[in-house]
């Protein structure tokens, strides 16, 4: 075999698909994942089976929307809406890179067209209008699309009187869409107005992390508020805040625990249980007023009695 | 009554005027000596006027900001003792503070009775100190609602005059959950059935900004600027470099034109030749004249249509593409 055909045969074997292939780097630092917090190094399918949360400390990991909607959602219930709408660039923004770019890279790496995922789903036979939010994709910024999805959601939820649940996880409004990012804390909160006076439920989840422009519009706006534990909920950045007051702020600051000390979530809820107690709130304020209580077999939960 | 008689202070994109200034100060010293020199000096004084002319029309967008953050730019409370002299300031959110940076009020304004909101900087060290320089608390925000509910309870329309850098970022303020105050505002602005009309008269900061800025009609002075963030920040995010402030300024169209443009304000307001801080009465009439025009506007359409105006308004915004 000359050096021609040996290069031809190698290239033939790496296209053949049935040839196993030896793990890149990439792909074999990804069967492993070292924990944040305790520094525990994880095997990714047992963290994986353990929802991502990290079975010696607890520690929450962020989580795509994808898997997100796999851990809440019943298998197959899920309708995505709107799936086609992407960005346009009306800016025509370039920093280092021109907005496009970093849309196709964010696209590349999160398999998303957007930061959010919405539709229709289940949660333990419960039909419920579903946002998700995904950090990974463009830090899960708040631009025209985001906004656009969630207010459709949230008008898609209203029409058929489905209750409402965003899980939300932003760094906040895109900044390469300008003041049209800003423009879609005041489209969703003016949807959520008429959802709410329709006098129909609307629970947010906040999740590692979830800043600025989400924090300050829909996400604090829910009838009932839960976070995980651990996630880091605020205005604006702890170094922003660090940088203006010249202080050192308290390690827990911003966190889930710390808002809930301070009244701004009605509770923090492991994410193994998150779908459990969605069901207990949606049963529990499903029904007429005035309806007395009921036992529904399906999930066990026990609902409570809905008062007017 | 603050008054802007003091001389206003040049910035630096105004330079090469007073360097044309400082020479006709010259010249004009020499007048008395000799009388010829006259024609020379009509000459100057052209060339002055016209350089003064080209300069404010072609000024970049950082020169806008500069212009918006001028030191002795009007404040809300310029505005108000201009538009009516007996007006009466409302105080505290009533759950136990009062944000100096926040100004509330009632005000009457060519025949209209209104319930005025407008953020405030300080002119005094102290002032300023005391308003944040210009970021309201989550309090403020609060005692912005307050007005609201005000205004909805008596059907007195709503002005809000916005000129703040943004919230405040501080702990207490993060504590007294700074988001939720201002997302309860957005929420609560979008179902008032009264007419609600924002001009930005200074620096419009983002979600701060907005918190009293979701309204029928958005006016813009022709200086002022609107963002998502403040330049500073996204030069420092996006470009990692705290010299890129005026590529950001550009980058994110900011300037009052370009907002109007972008379909985000209504109209833009004409300033003073050099800035609003020239001539205050000037700047807080051709204002007056602009809010009183859409308020009679708006006072045609009934309380349901006022409301379904708005939320339309905002519902429609945004720049997208559907591949399906």
């Amino acid at each position: 075999m000359d050096l021609k055909e040996w290069f031809a045969s190698r290239q033939k074997r790496r296209d053949n698909p049935e040839v196993k292939q030896p793990l890149t780097t990439e792909e074999y630092c990804a069967l492993w994942t070292q924990c944040f917090q305790c520094r525990e190094l994880l095997y990714t399918r047992d963290l994986r089976g353990n929802l991502f949360v990290c079975p010696k400390c607890q520690y929450h990991f962020r989580i795509s929307a994808l898997d997100r909607i796999e851990q809440m959602v019943d298998e197959e219930s899920f309708q995505e809406l709107d799936a086609g709408l992407c960005s346009a660039d009306p800016l025509q923004f370039v920093d280092t890179d021109p907005y496009p770019k970093r849309q196709e890279e964010a696209t590349r790496k999160s398999g998303l067209k957007e930061a959010v995922v919405t539709g229709v789903g289940k949660i333990l036979g419960r039909t419920a209008a579903i946002g998700v939010m995904d950090f990974g994709h463009f830090g899960g910024s708040m631009g025209s699309v985001v906004g656009e999805k969630v207010a459709r959601l949230i008008e898609h939820a209203q029409k058929n009187k489905l209750p409402l649940i965003i899980i939300s996880s932003s760094g906040g409004a895109r900044m390469q869409e300008g003041i049209l990012s800003l423009m879609q804390m005041a489209k969703t909160s003016s949807v959520l107005k008429s959802f709410s006076d329709a006098g129909l439920l609307y629970i947010s989840v906040l999740t590692e992390p979830t800043y600025g422009g989400v924090t300050a519009s829909f996400a604090m706006l829910g009838d009932l508020i839960i976070a995980e534990p651990g996630a880091r909920i605020g205005f604006a950045g702890r170094r922003v805040i660090e940088q203006t007051i010249r202080q050192k702020l308290p390690a827990d600051f911003q966190t889930a625990e710390y808002l809930f000390k301070h009244g701004q979530v009605d509770m923090v809820v492991e994410r193994v249980k998150l779908a459990e107690v969605l069901a207990h709130l949606i049963d529990f304020h499903s029904g007429k007023r005035g309806d007395k209580v009921q036992t529904t077999q399906a999930s066990g939960v026990k609902t409570s009695a809905s008062r007017a | 009554m603050a008054n802007n008689d003091r001389k206003p202070v040049p910035l630096e994109f105004e330079q090469p005027l007073l360097a044309l200034a400082a020479q006709i100060e010259t010249v004009e010293k020499q007048l008395a000596d000799n009388p010829d020199i006259e024609e020379d000096l009509t000459r100057l004084h052209e060339q002055y006027e016209l350089l003064r002319r080209s300069l404010y029309a072609k000024l970049r967008p950082i020169d806008h900001l500069a212009i918006a953050r001028h030191p002795q730019r009007p404040y809300t409370r310029d505005y108000f003792e201009r538009w009516d002299p007996n007006w009466l300031e409302l105080h505290g959110d009533r759950k136990g503070a009062d944000d100096p940076a926040m100004v509330t009020g009632l005000v009457q304004l060519a025949g209209h009775k209104l319930v005025a909101v407008g953020t405030q900087k300080g002119r005094s060290l102290k002032d300023k100190q005391a308003c944040n320089f210009g970021m309201p608390q989550p309090e403020g925000y609060r005692k912005a609602l307050r007005a609201f509910h005000h205004a909805q309870k008596f059907g007195l329309p709503v002005v809000t005059l916005i000129d703040t850098p943004g919230a405040y970022p501080g702990m207490t303020a993060e504590e007294h959950n700074q988001s939720e105050a201002i997302a309860i505002n957005l929420l609560e602005l979008a179902g008032l059935t009264v007419p609600v009309v924002a001009v930005v008269t200074g620096e419009g900061g983002s979600g701060g900004a907005l918190a009293i800025g979701v309204a029928n009609r958005v006016l813009m002075l022709e200086h002022a600027v609107y963002s998502t963030i403040s330049p500073e920040g996204c030069a420092s995010i996006l470009w990692r470099s705290a010299d890129k402030v005026s590529e950001a300024c550009q980058a994110m169209k900011m300037t009052a034109r370009e907002i109007f443009h972008l379909g985000v304000s209504d109209e833009v307001i004409e300033e003073p030749l050099g800035g609003a801080h020239h001539d205050y009465a000037l700047t807080a009439n051709n204002v007056a004249a602009a809010v009183a025009r859409h308020l009679d506007d708006l006072c045609k359409l009934t309380p349901a249509q006022v409301r379904s105006a708005r939320q339309s308004k905002f519902r429609r915004m945004g720049s997208m593409q559907d591949a399906h």
